[in-house]
């Protein structure tokens, strides 16, 4: 057990350190968080400039420890998220770089680095969400071409992205629902696209329903093989679980320690049942951060896909991160009915992470199948 | 950096668990169950003579020579076997009080208002004049109640290091009983097929494996950073783990969890006790706090 780093990596965080000491107060304010359009243009303009520093491959190329670097400096430092970038930095461009061909790399990946476009991820429909098995949007080979018809749902971005991480059934016939599935990049202007925003219940619109009507999708664009997407997607969703939350952590530490510094001033820090509140809390993200470098030390000796501890992570940590905001509430008193607070449009937000990525549900049945050996049932 | 136990510490850990199976098995602990909880001082000498209390001593000493992380794997395992006596005072007594090494002696000390094992005890770290006995709710701890002294000025703090190894006894029961319910629900049926494919199961059980994780990691990055509230944390999360985990493998083994022959109401038992111990959740909650 080793949770120093090495000489390298200490002088890897001490420039990236010096480097966000020196751009961050430059950057411009940040957007409203309704408006779609400015915030990719703001999320891919940081981007840009750490593609420019030299730090934008930091989540694929980069040693797993020189990545938790990455997130902890960052997110210490208060640099902006990885926003609009989300799915093309932490989903595809992770699973395009495992299993897309030479040239589908050189395609895809130098674009989503440099911050030039913005992916969306086409996974759940209305009637497979956390059965993603069960989706129905179907591809019919015609040439060298897919023809894509169906519709897809809660699709982040879906407005600003350029390509989309598309699941299709190209075998209704497979003799199971796993196998018969397809990874597509699927270019979000085809003809045949169309994007209706859903409002959540924050009020905004953070993602959408994806109509798909006959849409071309070239053959050339499949990830892996046909009918072998749901391995390639389980790669997706392993690094989706397994890595993409590591440095919200981080936030969460930081808003703690705001929060008790918010406590501190307004007096509820006098109230022993809040500020024990707190201290559990801290206890619980420190513990968490923990995890995530015992995972990270696991993916790093075998090979790098997380594995099935990303559930156990994600369980805890979308439970706990609804916990902070609801300690946050009850430290705010009245600001915290006021919307124009951040933190109550964070606390309205944090409802949908027991949901997105997989519910809780779903993960506690991945921990007790995969790593307790309980049977699978219903 | 690189989180994982390292080829000796796994060999460490596989070799207590070995001896302690040997040494106290399931048969044995009903046996000392059974015989009234007396301290079994072949057991200590065995212990003694295997490292358990010398671990952390200098080679050049007498000890094994190993660290505050080894220790935690050891007490882990202690935990997992609810190996019973003052093992964390005897422990931290090696090499100031002569023979607790060797496991001669047994060391004992006041913890909260209560001394566990004073009877059976060589030696007591504080002032343990005036105790009374009490019907200790653990069969497997005698305790002892002192009157409480006035706070002290500056506020006397129970050693991070005790601490940190009553953590650890809690994250190896936490584990255990983990074990205990995945599995009796792989092998126990009910409407036709073992309870474990029932949600509702998996899901308690799912449960158990994350308090255990995050204890765990907590644990064993606090013997690594032996930084005082991280130690704090970390004994919240294990008294949490090792108590709710008790409580929800009693509920999978259903009415035979709430006999006296099941193991289960030991391990809650002897939770119970550590958590109140040493470093009680609320002052455990207040210290992490402290560091916001």
């Amino acid at each position: 057990m080793d949770l120093s780093c090495t000489d390298e990596e200490e002088e890897f965080r001490a420039r990236l350190a010096a480097w966000l000491a020196a751009t961050l107060p430059g950057l411009p304010p940040r957007p409203d968080p309704l408006d779609w359009p400015a915030r990719r243009a703001y999320d891919c303009g940081w981007q840009r400039r750490l593609y420019d520093a030299g730090y934008a491959d930091v989540h694929w190329d980069a040693s797993p420890t020189q990545r938790l670097i990455f997130l902890e400096e960052t997110e210490l430092a208060g640099a902006p998220y990885v926003g609009a970038n989300f799915v093309g930095l932490l989903h595809a461009g992770p699973t395009i770089a495992a299993e897309g061909t030479p040239a589908q790399r050189a395609r895809w990946l130098p674009p989503v680095l440099r911050g030039d476009e913005v992916w969306c991820q086409g996974f759940s429909e209305p009637d497979a969400g956390s059965d993603l098995a069960s989706l129905r949007t179907k591809a019919v080979r015609d040439g060298d071409a897919y023809v894509v018809t169906g519709q897809k749902i809660w699709t982040s971005h879906a407005e600003v992205a350029d390509w989309c991480e598309l699941l299709v059934r190209t075998d209704p016939d497979a003799p199971s629902r796993h196998r018969g599935i397809t990874w597509l990049a699927m270019p979000m202007d085809a003809p045949g696209v169309t994007v209706r925003p859903l409002r959540t219940l924050a009020g905004s619109t953070e993602f959408a329903e994806v109509f798909l009507d006959e849409v071309r999708v070239p053959v050339e664009n499949r990830v892996g093989e046909e009918n072998d997407g749901w391995r390639v997607t389980m790669v997706t969703l392993s690094f989706e679980r397994g890595t993409a939350f590591v440095g919200e952590v981080v936030a969460c530490r930081r808003l703690l320690g705001e929060l008790a510094r918010a406590a501190r001033k307004n007096g509820t820090w006098d109230d022993a049942v809040l500020r024990r509140r707190l201290g559990r809390l801290s206890a619980e993200f420190q513990a968490l951060w923990r995890i995530v470098q015992a995972n990270v030390s696991e993916a790093q000796a075998t090979g790098g896909v997380p594995g099935a501890g990303g559930s156990v992570f994600k369980l805890h940590y979308s439970h706990a991160r609804q916990e902070l905001y609801e300690a946050a509430a009850a430290v705010l008193g009245p600001d915290a009915l006021d919307l124009g607070r951040d933190w109550t449009l964070d606390r309205l937000s944090s409802l949908s992470y027991t949901i997105a990525a997989g519910t809780s549900q779903i993960q506690r049945n991945i921990v007790a199948e995969r790593i307790l050996g309980l049977p699978k049932g219903r | 950096m690189d989180f994982r136990l390292t080829e000796d510490q796994q060999a460490l850990r596989r070799g207590v668990r070995d001896l302690l199976e040997g040494r106290f098995g399931r048969e044995a602990l009903r046996a000392a169950v059974d015989s009234g909880g007396a301290l079994d001082r072949d057991l200590w000498r065995g212990l003694g003579a295997a490292g358990f209390f010398a671990l952390r001593l200098p080679e050049e000493a007498g000890g094994v020579g190993l660290g505050l992380p080894e220790a935690v794997l050891v007490f882990e395992e202690a935990g997992r076997a609810l190996l019973p006596g003052p093992l964390v005072a005897t422990h931290l007594a090696a090499g100031s009080v002569p023979g607790a090494a060797e496991g001669d002696v047994v060391v004992t000390e006041v913890a909260e208002g209560l001394v566990p094992w004073l009877d059976a005890a060589d030696v007591v770290v504080g002032d343990a004049s005036g105790a009374v006995p009490v019907r200790s709710v653990d069969p497997l701890t005698p305790l002892h109640r002192v009157p409480l002294p006035p706070p002290a000025p500056g506020g006397e703090e129970t050693s991070p290091e005790a601490v940190l190894l009553t953590a650890a006894e809690q994250v190896g029961s936490a584990g255990r009983t983990t074990a205990e319910a995945v599995s009796y629900a792989r092998r126990r049926e009910q409407f036709g097929q073992v309870i474990g494919g029932f949600q509702a199961v998996k899901h308690l059980c799912a449960g158990m494996l994350v308090r255990t994780e995050l204890a765990r990691a907590a644990v064993r990055a606090a013997s690594l950073t032996v930084d005082p509230v991280e130690i704090a944390g970390a004994k919240l999360l294990a008294d949490e783990a090792a108590t709710a985990n008790a409580r929800d493998c009693l509920q999978v083994h259903g009415g035979m969890g709430f006999t006296w022959e099941a193991d289960v109401h030991l391990h809650l038992k002897r939770a119970w006790v550590r958590a109140g111990l040493r470093l009680p959740a609320a002052r455990a909650e207040e210290a992490v706090a402290a560091g916001l």
